[in-house]
């Protein structure tokens, strides 16, 4: 490949036997790791991480689940063993800061790890970005949206569960696009239908599946592309814009996808 | 004299009786588990935002404003029937007048604001009675709730008609000289009967009326769903303080799972300090926080919540009003009982299963639109995620689904069923431009 090179993720046990003390780890994700479709995001956000030379690196085959969604169904027995399990591990690489693509992994560490004695300045990697339009590092002056319109579509767990609405929207705002919000925004926010395990469960009986009426209030804005920050949010509105046949007109990409692009990383 | 002594005797009576309700509370409250609060001043600070600013009741703005015009005019006029339980007991006159210009600008207020109550309050009702207001409606909003609304709604009415005619007929009969206090709607309303001494009699008819009606309302509130009035101002202070994303952590489980990766403590011998086992979880009453009951008792039954919730809006049977009424209902029916015959009563029902059902707990996203819609902060997640924590730990009763992923997460660290050593596929054949 012509002008490419090739990125060698750091994985922090080998950093650590080198001697290194990289400055964040970025905990991909179960998803970021296993999904197919969020392995995409987590390879744009590495870009992202590489073009910036941030100190990172990733714990590899040592990640193991939150626990969130153990937690959010009431399985607080195999919630508390998986986070004492990664306390320990974060301990033994002398972990401060934690980037995040997944916003449940966010919020657990953020909100609930505390009580388990584990302390860390925990980032989103919407936050780590909008830092870097703040500094004026990060500068999307490319094409590519120019004559897009984005709508973006608040997952609960940065929104309302952290009261963290801006960064996002600033990241999108320093995409040169047509930004569009939809009815319920911000804390009115209507969740995918994705949260408190409900991602791995059937729903119970009703008149309509969340995530199709989510879908429908995203392509009422008459957005070509619906950003989301969540690997469950992908999920849930990709799958409701296959339900409306409107997969081939309106995209669902994550903001890190979006950042890359802009970059052309 | 005669004014003095029947005062007396009606303000002990509702003392009496409120203290009655008071205690009957407090013996339920006392069935209730603990819930630490702290940080007074930050609670304040929340108070006065929250409660006094009435800023979450602004996210509907243009009823918030009607409720919030009610709101203020309330605390308004509530200096005013402090000021008549004053002269009631001590058989004198207007006894705040010495707070002189304070004085005219409070009394000129509240009679303006009686008069925007009164229109407020037949808009609510008008409101109730024709508009099919969505959130008004749904399986828990029995006939009884519905009469409970009325019947707050006409108390309200009737204070501030007793309060204008009150007004009205001071300024009527007494000589405009000796008028102590600014009445801007009743002096307008008094120039339409006339003035004189003659027409004291409708003064008093008007102040026993007003001050019996709230004896009235004051004693009525505990039993109906304004109780709202009492308790949500206290119950904005009482708010959980932290991020609406966190979990209570269950220290009895940290301590388990510590002896259990100890090995030394593991297999040691009991050092007799062990709490009794307690029960995982909500199954009934008695297993909720103080602050779940008093969230419960301060509801209002406005639907807020219920209006925003993703899974009542897609039709499923879970709604977050009903899970704060169910716990007030079980509570009345149960904790009785429990007062009476100790706690080991049981009638063989449990609010979670014969209130709330299991399909509604497993119905929520946890998404907290409920939470942040509540004008008066009350939190619902966290008493269903206690719920399902009753459901999975004591029952092993989770819908199948979830069932696989905790086997998953226990066997190999994820949701899904992926070996932890391809963590790293995702990393393969990465390039980067440039």
């Amino acid at each position: 490949m012509e002008n490419t090179k090739k990125i060698d993720v750091p994985v922090m046990a080998e950093v650590f036997a080198k001697g290194e003390r990289p400055e964040y780890l970025f905990w991909v994700g179960c998803a970021g790791a296993f999904d197919d479709r969020y392995k995409k995001v987590a390879r744009a956000f590495t870009k992202i991480l590489t073009h910036f030379s941030t100190s990172y690196a990733v714990l590899g085959t040592e990640e193991t689940c939150t626990g969130d969604p153990a937690r959010r169904a009431g399985n607080e027995m195999l919630y508390q063993m998986q986070a004492l399990t990664n306390i320990e591990t974060f301990k033994n690489y002398e972990v401060k800061k934690i980037l995040t693509i997944c916003p449940h992994c966010f919020n657990i560490f953020k909100n609930d790890y505390p009580d388990l004695g584990g302390n860390y300045e925990v980032i989103h990697y919407t936050q780590f970005l909008q830092d870097l339009v703040k500094s004026g590092k990060l500068k999307m002056d490319s094409k590519v949206f120019n004559d897009k319109k984005i709508t973006f579509h608040d997952p609960c767990y940065l929104g309302r569960a952290n009261s963290e609405y801006d960064a996002p929207r600033d990241v999108l705002n320093a995409i040169p696009s047509t930004k569009v919000e939809m009815h319920r925004n911000k804390s009115f926010a209507l969740c995918c239908g994705a949260g408190g395990g409900q991602m791995f469960k059937e729903a119970e009986p009703g008149t309509k599946e969340i995530f199709i009426e989510r879908t429908e209030e995203a392509i009422e804005t008459g957005a070509n592309i619906i950003a989301t920050s969540c690997p469950f949010c992908m999920t849930m509105v990709t799958d409701g814009l296959k339900y409306k046949n409107k997969e081939e007109e309106i995209f669902n990409l994550d903001i890190a996808e979006l950042v890359a692009t802009s970059l052309d990383l | 004299m005669t004014k003095q002594i029947l005062f007396i005797v009606c303000l002990i009576a509702t003392l009496g009786v409120f203290s009655f309700t008071i205690f009957r509370l407090y013996q339920l409250f006392k069935l209730t588990k603990k819930f630490p609060i702290g940080n007074y001043g930050k609670r304040f600070g929340l108070m006065l935002e929250v409660a006094i600013g009435q800023t979450k009741i602004f996210r509907k703005p243009v009823i918030g404003f009607v409720h919030a015009l009610v709101f203020w005019g309330f605390l308004v006029i509530l200096i005013g029937s402090i000021e008549m339980i004053v002269d009631g007991l001590f058989g004198i006159e207007k006894s705040l007048a010495f707070l002189g210009m304070a004085y005219n600008i409070i009394f000129a207020s509240g009679d303006v604001f009686a008069l925007i109550i009164l229109i407020a309050i037949i808009l609510f009702l008008g409101r109730r009675a024709f508009l099919n207001i969505k959130r008004f409606s749904g399986i828990e909003m029995t006939h009884k709730s519905h009469l409970d609304a009325y019947i707050a709604l006409t108390i309200i009415l009737l204070l501030m008609v007793s309060l204008l005619g009150m007004n009205t007929f001071y300024v009527v009969s007494v000589n405009q000289a000796e008028i102590k206090g600014l009445y801007p709607v009743s002096t307008y309303l008094a120039g339409l009967i006339g003035n004189g001494e003659q027409y004291s009699c409708y003064y008093e008819f008007f102040w026993w009326m007003h001050i019996l009606l709230i004896f009235f309302f004051a004693n009525m509130l505990p039993y109906s769903k304004h109780f709202h009035v009492f308790l949500s101002v206290p119950n904005v202070f009482l708010s959980r303080l932290d991020p609406l994303g966190k979990l209570p952590n269950m220290d009895s489980i940290t301590q388990e799972i510590k002896s259990m990766m100890n090995p030394e403590t593991a297999f040691a011998a009991p050092t007799g300090e062990v709490a009794p086992p307690e029960r995982f979880g909500v199954k009934d009453v008695e297993d909720v926080t103080w602050k779940n009951y008093f969230d419960s008792l301060s509801c209002t039954q406005c639907g807020r919540c219920t209006s925003v919730c993703p899974a009542n809006i897609t039709g499923k049977k879970l709604s977050p009003r009903k899970v704060m009424m169910d716990l007030r209902y079980r509570m009345n029916e149960k904790g009785p009982q429990l007062v009476k015959n100790g706690k080991d009563y049981t009638d063989n029902k449990s609010l979670l299963k014969d209130c709330i059902s299991v399909e509604e707990i497993w119905a929520c996203t946890t998404c907290n639109a409920c939470a942040q819609e509540c004008p008066i902060n009350i939190n619902h997640p966290t008493l269903i995620v206690e719920m399902r924590r009753y459901l999975v730990m004591e029952e092993s009763a989770a819908p199948g689904g979830l069932n696989s992923i905790f086997t998953n997460i226990e066997n190999n660290g994820a949701p899904w069923q992926f070996s932890a050593q391809d963590r790293l596929l995702w990393t393969n054949e990465l390039y980067i431009k440039g």
